[in-house]
This record gives C-alpha cells, sequence and structure tokens, in this order.
C-alpha cells in the first residue's frame, strides 16, 4: 500500500513536470499570521515538489456552511479546508468530508513509528488529520494586577484580588467547565456535572457572579486589542494570539497557562471530489502533515505539532529567533493543569446549552 | 454674498451678557480640570466679560484687541497646560476675539433679512449650532480613526508616543503593507472591477423597469414592486446561502457547458449577485423621481418625429438623471462595501476589499485596514470636490451665478 | 404591453436568481423528509406504537430499525440522522454515531431479536423518549421549526413552550424591532434638522456640506463599526476626553459600549446618510414660497412649519424610515462587534444556525418570520404613505 502511494506519487510528479498546463488546487483556511505560517511550512515547498500552484482561501470561519451547501449543489470547489476539530466532527456526521485512513492515507514518523500512533488521541474523528494544537488560555495585563499576578485559572472569577473588566468568548464552550472548575466541582467530574440541569445551571451562576465585568469577543482578534488598549485586566484567546502580543508587539501583557483548554485545528478532505482532485488532496495531505513539516509551522506561529514526533524537532522562530518550545502550550511547564476539549461532550449538548446560554447572556 | 442687513453696533448690556455666557462654558471645561466647575463658570463668565468691556469701551482698536486676546490666551495655556494647552488656547483666543466684535459689531445680522425678530436671529443661529453638533457626529469617529492608520503598532490604540506627538509613535507601514502585500492589492482590484459593473447592471435594468412600471396600467405592479425590491429585505445572511445555490447551478453551466474560463465566470458569478443587491435602491430612487415626471414631454418628442430610443436618451433621461445617479451611488456603495454575500457566493480569487477587511478583523487586528481607509477617504474627498468645482465652472459658463 | 416588456428583463433575472432560490431557501423551514428517508420502516412500524403510554415499542419496530440502519450505515446517512435529532433531544447525535459501528455489524435477518441487544448497545435505545422524538419528527412537512422559531418545541404530546431559560428567540425578535424602532426614531431625529439645512442653503454650501454626509457614507461599514469601537470603550477617545478635561473621574468612567447604548449610537451613525439622502432630495422640491406666503398671511414660524412644511417632507421621512428599519433589522455584524450581551439581535441567531449549529430549518423559519414581519411593514406603510412617494434621492 505504501509503496503503491509513493508510485502514485511519483506518477503526479511526472505528469505534473510533463503536463502543459499547470494543476492548481485550493486550500482553505483562516486568513492572517496563520495563512503565512502555513504557506511557509507546507504550500511553497509542496508547490515546489510538486508543480501544483495553490491558491489560498480564506474561508475557514464559514467553511461548514459553505461546504454543506457546494455538497448540496454536487459542485465542491474547495480541494482540501482547514478547520477546528469540532467542525470535522459535524462535516463527517455531515458526510460531507473524507474519511481517512491514518495508518495508509498519511505519513509514518521517521523513526517507523505508524500514523495512527504518532497521532494518538488527537485523532478525533475519522475523517479529521490533526495538524496543530492550540490552547484557550488568557493573558493578563501584567501593571494592572498588582503584586501578586495570577497564577490560577480561579483568578478570573476573583473579583476582589483582581478588580477590572475580562474577556471571555461569547459561547459555552471553555466558559461553563472554567465556572465549574472554580466552583469546587473536580476536573474528573466536569463533564458528569454537565450533563445535567442542576450543572449547568451552577456553571451559569458562577458566571453570574463576574457577568458585569465581562467583555464578551467572538473574534480571536479581540481580546490582544482589549488587553493592548487595557480595557481589560484578563481575557481569554489563543495562545498563538498572545505569543503575538507579548514577543512581537512587546505589550505588558504575560500568560496564565493554568486550565488552558487544548483544542485541535487540522485538515478535512471534502467529500465529493473527482477522483483525480481527491487524489491530489490525499497527495498534498500526506506531505503537509508529516512530521518535518508539522515540526516547521511552528517556526511561524506558536502551535503545538499534533505528532508526538514532531515535538523534538521545534526549533526557533524564523524572524524573531527565540526558542519555541517554551511557547508551545504543550510544553511540559505549561501543560500542568490541562483540559482537552470534549469534542463527544460538545457535539451533543453545544446547541442545548448554547440556547440556555444565550438566554442566560440576555437575561 | 452680499450683506442683505446694515449692520449697527450692539448696546453693552447684549454683547456683555452674551460674551459672558461663552465664557461660563469654556470655564466650565477649566473648572472641571481643576476641581470645581461652579467656580471655573464663574471665573470664565467675569472674566470674559471683563476682557470685553476693556477692548470695547478702552482699547477700541479691533486689531490690537485680536492680537492680545490670542496670545495671552496662548500664553496662559501654554504656561497651565504644555504644548498642547497652549494650541487650545491659541484656539479659545480666537474665537472669543471673533465672538466679542460679531457681537459688538453687530455682524451676525449682516447675513440675515432685515425684518427678523431677535427670538428669530436666535433660533437661526441656535439651529446651527445643533446641525453643527450633528455634523461633528457624523464625522468624528472617521477623523479620529484615521490618524490610527500612521500607528507604528499593530493595534487599533492610541499609544502614549502618539498622543505626545512622539515621531516614534507614528509609522507609514501599515500603507507599505497595503501596497506590497499581494492579497490588499488583488482584493482591492477585485472591487474596482465588481462594484462598477455591478452598478451599470442593476443601474441600466433598474432604470428600464423603473420606466416600465410608471406607465399606467401595469397589472400587477405592487407585487411587481414588492419582488423587484425583496433583495432589500431578506436578511443577508438567507440571501447569501439562497444565493449560492443559484449561482451553483449557473457556474456549471457555463463552465461545464459552455466551457468558460473558471476565473471569469467567477466574476459574472459575484457581479450578477451584488447586481441584484443593488436593485432595490435603483427602482426606488427612479421610481420616484418619475413620480413628477410630465408625459407631455415623451408625447411631444414622439410627435416631432423622435423614436422612442431618441426619445428616451434625450428627453426622458436628462429628467431623471438625478435619480438614476444616486440610485447607482446606493447600488456602488451596497457592493463596494458587501461582506456577506460575496462570503458565499465568491471564491479566493474574487475576494474583495471587504471580504480581506473581514478577515483581516478576525484574525490580526491591523490597522492596514485604516490605511485603505483613509486613502479611500482622501480619494473621495478629491473626487467629490473635483465634480463639485466642475458643475460651478460649467455653471459659470452657462452663465449662471452660483446661487 | 410595452411597459411590460421594459420591466421583463428585470423581473425574470430577480425572480430566477433571487426569489426563488431564496423561496426554496426558506422553504427548508418546514421541509422534513430526513427521519422517513433514513427509517422509512421504523417510521411506518412507529404508526402503530402508542406514544403517549409507557411501553416501549416491541420488537418489532426494533427489527425494523436495525433493518433501516444497515442501510443507513452503509449509505453514511445515519449520523446526518443523529445531528438532525439532535436539535431537538439532546444526546441522540452521540447515540446514533457511537452506536453505528455496532449497528453496522448485526444482519437484520439473523441475528434477531435485537430489543435486548440495542439496549445494550446504547441505553439510548431503552428511553421511551428517543422513540417518541423519532416518532413526532417523523413527518415530511414540519411545524417543528417555526414552533423551535417561537421558543416552543413539537413533542408528542403537541406545541409545548420551551423550559424557561431556553427562552430567547422570541425575547429577541421583540428586541431586534424595538431598538430598530429607536435606531429608526433617533435617525430622524438626527436626519431632520441636516435635511432642513441642506435643503435650503445655498447650492455651493450645501453641496460642500454633502461631503460630510457622503463620507461616512463611502467609508466601510467594518471601519465606522471599529471607529465606534475605540470611541467608546471604557479606554476610550470619549471616555479620555472627558476623564482629561474632569468632566467625569477616572474610576467612574461612562459605560457606553456593550450595551444598548453603544448599538444604538453605532447603528444610528451607520445609517443616518440613508435617513438623509431621502430627505434631503425631497426638502428640496418644497417650494420656498410655500411658507413665505403662509408667513406672509400671518402664521407663525412654527404654525408655518408644522402646517405648511412638515406635512410636504412626510415622504421622505417615510422613505427614509422604511429603509433605516429594514437596513437595521438585518444587521448583525456592528450588533455582534459593538452590542454585547445586550445588543445581540435575531439576525445574529439565524448567522450562528447558518453556519455553526447547521440547523438550517430553523435558521430559515426565523428567517420567514422576519421577512413576514417586514412585509407586514412593508404593507401598512404602501397603505399609509403609498409605496410610491418613497424618495431616496
Amino acid at each position: 500500500m505504501k509503496l503503491k502511494n509513493t508510485l502514485l506519487m511519483a506518477a503526479a510528479c511526472v505528469t505534473a513536470a510533463g503536463g502543459a498546463m499547470a494543476e492548481e488546487m485550493t486550500i482553505v483556511s483562516w486568513g492572517g499570521a496563520y495563512s503565512k505560517s502555513q504557506l511557509k511550512a507546507y504550500h511553497e515547498p509542496y508547490s515546489a515538489k510538486s508543480g501544483v500552484t495553490i491558491l489560498n482561501d480564506d474561508s475557514s470561519a464559514e467553511a461548514v456552511a459553505k461546504l454543506r451547501a457546494m455538497n448540496e449543489a454536487g459542485n465542491v470547489t474547495w480541494d482540501v479546508v482547514d478547520v477546528v476539530a469540532s467542525d470535522a466532527i459535524r462535516l463527517c456526521d455531515e458526510g460531507l468530508a473524507l474519511e481517512i485512513d491514518a495508518d495508509t492515507q498519511l505519513a509514518a514518523a521517521p523513526d517507523g513509528t505508524s500514523a495512527s500512533e504518532d497521532f494518538g488521541d488527537l485523532l478525533v474523528s475519522d475523517c479529521f488529520i490533526p495538524q496543530i494544537v492550540y490552547s484557550t488560555t488568557f493573558g493578563y495585563r501584567t501593571d494592572m494586577v498588582g503584586d501578586t499576578p495570577p497564577t490560577d485559572i480561579c483568578a478570573v472569577f476573583d473579583l476582589d484580588a483582581y478588580p477590572g473588566k475580562r474577556a471571555l468568548e461569547k459561547r459555552p464552550i471553555n466558559n461553563v467547565e472554567w465556572a465549574l472548575l472554580c466552583d469546587g466541582v473536580a476536573k474528573d467530574d466536569v463533564y458528569d456535572v454537565l450533563e445535567t440541569e442542576e450543572g449547568q445551571n451552577r456553571a451559569l451562576a458562577k458566571l453570574d457572579t463576574i457577568k458585569d465585568s465581562v467583555v464578551w469577543w467572538s473574534a480571536g482578534a479581540d481580546t490582544p486589542q482589549l488587553l493592548a488598549d487595557g480595557e481589560i485586566v484578563m481575557g481569554s484567546t489563543y495562545n498563538g494570539r498572545l505569543f503575538s502580543v507579548i514577543e512581537e508587539q512587546k505589550q505588558p501583557v504575560a500568560m496564565l497557562w493554568d486550565a488552558q483548554v487544548f483544542d485541535l485545528d487540522g485538515w478535512i478532505i471534502p467529500a465529493g471530489l473527482s477522483e483525480e482532485r481527491q487524489k491530489r488532496a490525499l497527495d498534498y495531505i500526506m506531505f503537509a502533515t508529516d512530521t518535518q513539516r508539522l515540526a516547521d509551522q511552528a517556526k511561524y506561529i506558536s502551535y503545538g505539532p499534533a505528532r508526538a514526533s514532531s515535538a523534538p524537532l521545534v526549533g526557533q522562530h524564523a524572524e524573531l529567533g527565540i526558542e519555541m518550545a517554551p511557547h508551545m502550550p504543550t510544553d511540559p511547564n505549561n501543560a500542568q493543569n490541562t483540559f482537552l476539549y470534549n469534542y463527544e461532550f460538545w457535539a451533543d449538548y453545544r446547541d442545548d446549552i448554547d440556547a440556555k446560554f444565550q438566554a442566560w447572556l440576555a437575561k | 454674498m452680499a450683506a442683505l442687513t446694515p449692520i449697527s453696533r450692539k448696546p453693552l448690556s447684549l454683547v456683555l451678557p452674551t460674551v459672558a455666557v461663552a465664557g461660563a462654558v469654556a470655564g466650565m471645561f477649566v473648572g472641571a480640570s481643576n476641581g470645581s466647575v461652579v467656580l471655573g463658570m464663574l471665573g470664565g463668565a467675569i472674566a470674559m466679560a471683563a476682557v470685553a468691556s476693556v477692548y470695547i469701551t478702552i482699547l477700541k482698536n479691533e486689531q490690537y484687541a485680536r492680537w492680545i486676546n490670542i496670545i495671552g490666551s496662548g500664553l496662559l495655556g501654554f504656561l497651565f497646560g504644555g504644548l498642547l494647552g497652549g494650541i487650545l488656547g491659541l484656539l479659545a483666543g480666537w474665537f472669543f476675539a471673533f465672538f466679542i466684535y460679531w457681537m459688538y459689531e453687530g455682524r451676525y445680522r449682516r447675513k440675515l433679512l432685515p425684518y427678523m425678530t431677535a427670538r428669530q436671529v436666535f433660533w437661526h443661529y441656535a439651529f446651527r449650532v445643533i446641525c453643527g453638533a450633528i455634523f461633528t457626529f457624523l464625522i468624528t469617529p472617521i477623523l479620529v480613526v484615521l490618524p490610527l492608520s500612521f500607528n507604528a503598532q499593530d493595534f487599533f490604540t492610541f499609544t502614549p508616543e502618539m498622543l505626545r506627538l512622539d515621531p516614534e509613535g507614528y509609522s507609514l507601514k501599515h500603507y507599505r503593507d497595503f501596497f506590497s502585500n499581494n492579497e490588499w492589492q488583488r482584493s482591492f482590484k477585485n472591487s474596482l472591477i465588481i462594484a462598477p459593473i455591478a452598478t451599470v447592471i442593476s443601474v441600466s435594468l433598474g432604470t428600464l423597469a423603473a420606466i416600465g412600471l410608471s406607465q399606467s396600467h401595469v397589472p400587477g405592479r405592487r407585487l411587481i414592486m414588492g419582488v423587484l425590491i425583496s433583495p432589500m429585505i431578506v436578511p443577508l445572511i438567507i440571501s447569501a446561502t439562497g444565493m449560492f445555490f443559484f449561482y451553483s447551478d449557473i457556474g456549471r453551466f457555463l463552465e461545464g457547458t459552455l466551457g468558460m474560463n473558471k476565473n471569469f465566470v467567477g466574476y459574472v458569478k459575484v457581479v450578477l449577485a451584488h447586481a441584484v443587491l443593488g436593485i432595490p435602491f435603483v427602482i426606488i430612487t427612479v421610481t420616484a423621481t418619475l413620480v413628477g415626471f410630465d408625459r407631455s414631454l415623451t408625447r411631444a418628442a414622439a410627435n416631432m418625429g423622435a423614436g422612442p430610443v431618441k426619445t428616451f436618451f434625450s428627453i426622458q433621461m436628462p429628467l431623471i438623471l438625478p435619480g438614476v445617479i444616486s440610485g447607482g451611488l446606493f447600488a456602488f456603495i451596497t457592493s463596494f462595501d458587501e461582506v456577506v454575500v460575496i462570503l458565499f457566493v465568491g471564491s479566493a480569487s474574487q475576494k474583495t476589499l471587504p471580504w480581506q477587511m473581514f478577515t483581516g478583523l478576525r484574525e490580526q487586528i491591523s490597522p492596514t485596514i485604516l490605511a485603505v481607509a483613509t486613502i479611500l477617504v482622501v480619494f473621495s474627498i478629491a473626487l467629490l470636490t473635483t465634480v463639485e468645482l466642475l458643475r460651478r465652472r460649467s455653471e459659470r459658463l452657462r452663465g449662471l451665478s452660483p446661487a | 404591453m410595452r411597459a411590460l416588456m421594459l420591466i421583463a428583463p428585470l423581473l425574470v433575472f430577480v425572480l430566477l436568481s433571487f426569489v426563488i432560490p431564496i423561496a426554496s431557501m426558506l422553504f427548508r423551514s418546514v421541509e422534513n423528509g430526513i427521519v422517513s428517508e433514513t427509517l422509512p420502516l421504523t417510521v411506518e412500524a412507529l404508526d402503530g406504537w402508542d406514544a403517549d403510554g409507557d411501553q416501549l415499542p416491541d420488537e418489532a419496530i426494533y427489527e425494523a430499525f436495525v433493518r433501516d440502519m444497515v442501510v443507513a450505515i452503509e449509505a453514511k446517512k445515519h449520523t446526518r440522522l443523529g445531528s438532525r435529532l439532535n436539535y431537538e433531544e439532546t444526546g441522540m447525535s452521540s447515540m446514533f454515531r457511537k452506536s453505528g459501528r455496532a449497528l453496522k455489524k448485526l444482519n437484520p435477518d439473523t441475528d434477531g431479536p435485537f430489543k435486548d441487544q440495542l439496549i445494550d448497545i446504547h441505553d439510548g435505545f431503552g428511553e421511551l423518549q428517543t422513540w417518541r422524538v423519532i416518532k413526532t419528527h417523523s413527518v415530511e412537512v414540519t411545524n417543528g421549526y417555526f414552533l423551535n422559531a417561537i421558543d416552543m418545541q413539537r413533542t408528542h404530546e403537541g406545541a409545548v413552550s420551551q423550559p424557561e431559560d431556553k427562552q430567547i428567540l422570541v425575547k429577541l425578535f421583540i428586541r431586534t424591532m424595538f431598538m430598530s424602532l429607536i435606531i429608526t426614531g433617533s435617525c430622524i431625529l438626527l436626519a431632520y434638522p441636516i435635511s432642513y439645512l441642506l435643503a435650503t442653503l445655498p447650492m455651493r454650501v450645501s453641496n460642500l456640506l454633502m461631503i460630510l454626509v457622503l463620507l461616512p457614507f463611502w467609508t466601510s461599514l467594518l471601519v465606522r463599526t471599529s471607529a465606534w469601537k475605540v470611541m467608546l470603550q471604557q479606554q476610550g477617545v470619549i471616555n479620555d476626553t472627558l476623564v482629561w478635561l474632569g468632566l467625569v473621574s477616572d474610576s467612574a468612567r461612562l459605560i457606553i459600549i456593550n450595551n444598548q447604548i453603544g448599538t444604538i449610537i453605532a447603528m444610528t451613525h451607520i445609517l443616518l446618510p440613508f435617513m438623509i439622502l431621502p430627505m434631503y432630495s425631497v426638502m428640496q422640491t418644497i417650494p420656498v414660497t410655500y411658507t413665505r406666503a403662509a408667513k406672509s398671511m400671518g402664521a407663525t414660524n412654527w404654525t408655518t412649519f408644522w402646517r405648511i412644511y412638515f406635512p410636504q417632507s412626510i415622504p421622505g421621512i417615510g422613505a427614509g424610515s422604511i429603509l433605516v428599519f429594514i437596513l437595521s433589522i438585518g444587521y448583525y455584524i456592528t450588533p455582534e462587534i459593538v452590542g454585547g450581551t445586550k445588543g445581540v439581535f435575531i439576525s445574529n441567531r439565524i448567522a450562528y444556525h447558518i453556519s455553526s449549529s447547521l440547523n438550517w430549518g430553523l435558521a430559515a423559519a426565523l428567517g420567514t418570520i422576519l421577512l413576514g414581519v417586514v412585509l407586514i411593514l412593508y404593507w401598512a406603510y404602501d397603505k399609509i404613505v403609498g409605496i410610491d412617494n418613497v424618495k431616496l434621492g
């Protein structure tokens, strides 16, 4: 099987080199710094190797809806799509994404470890090829917290010790978990408690204690802006955004890694591609998610590579020249107390708890 | 404009209280920042009244009074509030010098009708002040946000360096980013292609339909009108998803059956989608201008042997042109500023400016979008001013005095 | 006839490219074939089952279910059905996904009886509620989405309201209407004096002032919304200025963003040109001679304005109001950015259901209701003012 793939790849290279017209594929991603890191780490080397021209489409935020529409219309124009894991699960459930067999369709680690073992638990859906581990965590203004900077997550709920506004995402996911954790629920019990009506109310009641001091964000860029303005004392956002605030923009901000929530971002291949396009997409995926490529991406953005075998290869930031490993959410120092986004739970409860959350917000 | 009313000097009993009131308002701000609003108001009122009476009764020379006032006030401001205070002081000094003599010499009546009562004069100016406030409301956010495009940092924040007017705090890097970044350039170009074509389509089809609608005895007129303006009233996100299906079919037909270039088809789809969104505005404006249209004019033209096309372009079109233009303006803006439908109907190669801005705001707050906005604002000021100057020129040439 | 020929191209264009696709999109609010298509045998078998009783379905129904599921899993449709049913009953999504693997191995002809096996595979199959939900939502044309849209739900006992802590949509509808009215009102208040001034000033001055109106109009919506954020924040320009002037103390900065005030201010600013332009064009056509005549006959200023000028300017107010109101109902980007918790509009939820939860049925139902409200207003407006009197420019 592996040999066959290699042969196919070789054949693809030959046709690409021999064909008069350059092949083209559309890869969908988020835009901004993240797309730039993919361009450097994946697209450019892949184009150089295979001769395929890659078109970037910054539509990941609308990917779920648009893929569904494309699928219904029977005209899928995207070849590879970057989505967060929960969206991948939804797409897989709806039959909109191609199922992938990790061991045959993804590259093994350099030492021969199979891809499914290398990715491990991170293969959360049959359709999803993980790319990075990012985390949603807190940043705080070092000049606004006095002499005792916050070290644990419950500082967010402690208005006496840390007065001022905090920014939270305008959705229940992550917020209710943090609330329960700081309301005395043991980490292992959080989702059992959240399954119950009382548990959900308990989480909202805890959030109620800080509701007046919360600024709700909906785009990942909001919290960095609010922190830079001094509009908030602390706020949650993706760790890569905080990295750029702290290291690139040199703002007086520091990270609070406690109870960070790991989440995954990765690729899916839309269902319903023609055989030729599917083959090309699989070829790209095989290349872009191998050990070296995933480690390369960390040169441009501070997200952890999803393969265990990539971690030792993470080097320095391409422009700033700082060591990237300590800035990875997966670094042992940062990952002393973490959550992994519970995909199963939220696939079921998202709509229900979201309705309650919105009703609570509007109260 | 020529003076309507001969002016005369006003008695001190009118001038001093008015100046005192203005002084009190100014004093309020000064007082507030120094701890006592009441004291500030009192001080401001007394000071301004005193200064005014000195100028009018003792100094009696407007030029001297003006310069003394400006420089004195500027110095005071500088002593208490540094550079910024000094500038504010100069401005305040200029304003009060102007205001005192404007009142005293009765200049405020010069441009008004002679028979207006005192109360009417008062309302006239009060109304202007209100309008000024509303214009300020309209324009301030834009004026405030434009300097941020020169920010040396990647945030929408006035940094302390910027407030100190320190050159360190300013940079042109966001403009460089706009001009050197392919994504921005491409999306700008796309917007400049898509918006005008979409506008032309909605204006031409819309104007024709509006003319049809304005004829008497159109069956089902109300229903047709409802259909035609429906793109305006369906929530955009629903229009976007619904239209996606239609344009996906169209796209397949054009590419597959007619074998057209994929990129070209992409533009066709977006242009048509935007044209539909602009149509309601054209329909509404043009029907409105046609309501007052004198039908006998077209009949007269037909009488004299002009064909329908000739009649349309020589008689009807010039008369309804204002409506067509403003409809076109709305349609243009609809396309130029549209960010929901394009996300669904367009693909990467048709990325427009708003789409790029939207990604920019979501993924990385970057003042580049403010740099774009600044460029557009400067460009449109230039455009509007040119149009106005041309209008005045043609008026002069036609011998009409500018009203 | 000639009139129709002039209208026809546009009418066909709009009908084809807009009305029909949108109508078919909105039709999703009642369309519900998925359950009966995926589980045809089960739906038929459930017909005889009493949903109100306390008995689980019998073996025949479980067998039918297994037959259906084996086919559905083969076609990878079972998870899709699970997501559909999860909108109604939390937990269905994972139940269908998880049980898929085990169910695939069953052979409907030889592996029976299935009842206990299924309950073994997932507890959910032993719960009455599961079967009630399947039965309730097996109809091909459903009112379920519309019920959801007004905070009710379709159950085996008929339409029931949602639990109180999930009721949000009606509230959002009312809020959207109410806020849009306020925004329209403040636009009228601000636009009237401006338009009057522009219409009465000499052309060369008014054209210059018009630039001040057109500039915001030309500036991207996204830029203007960001600008308001910069202005209104607690560390923003307005608060900083007030604190610097000493009108507000540093500890008591005004809270004018992330609430309804912020939404109203920003939306009023954004929509103001849509009010000014139509008002201005109507006021321009009001002859000065009328007011002069009134005054010369001894009318006071107020009477002249109220009895002569104002009635003639009503078409402009009407056109502006209808534009502003309709546009503000549909805006969701601005409320999302400056509205905080109290500024969310119904369109935000429509967007959420279209692009995040994929519950297009509910989104379509919400959109249909919104469209219905706008059409009623449009009709009322046509009755009162007449749509012909709408003047935009």
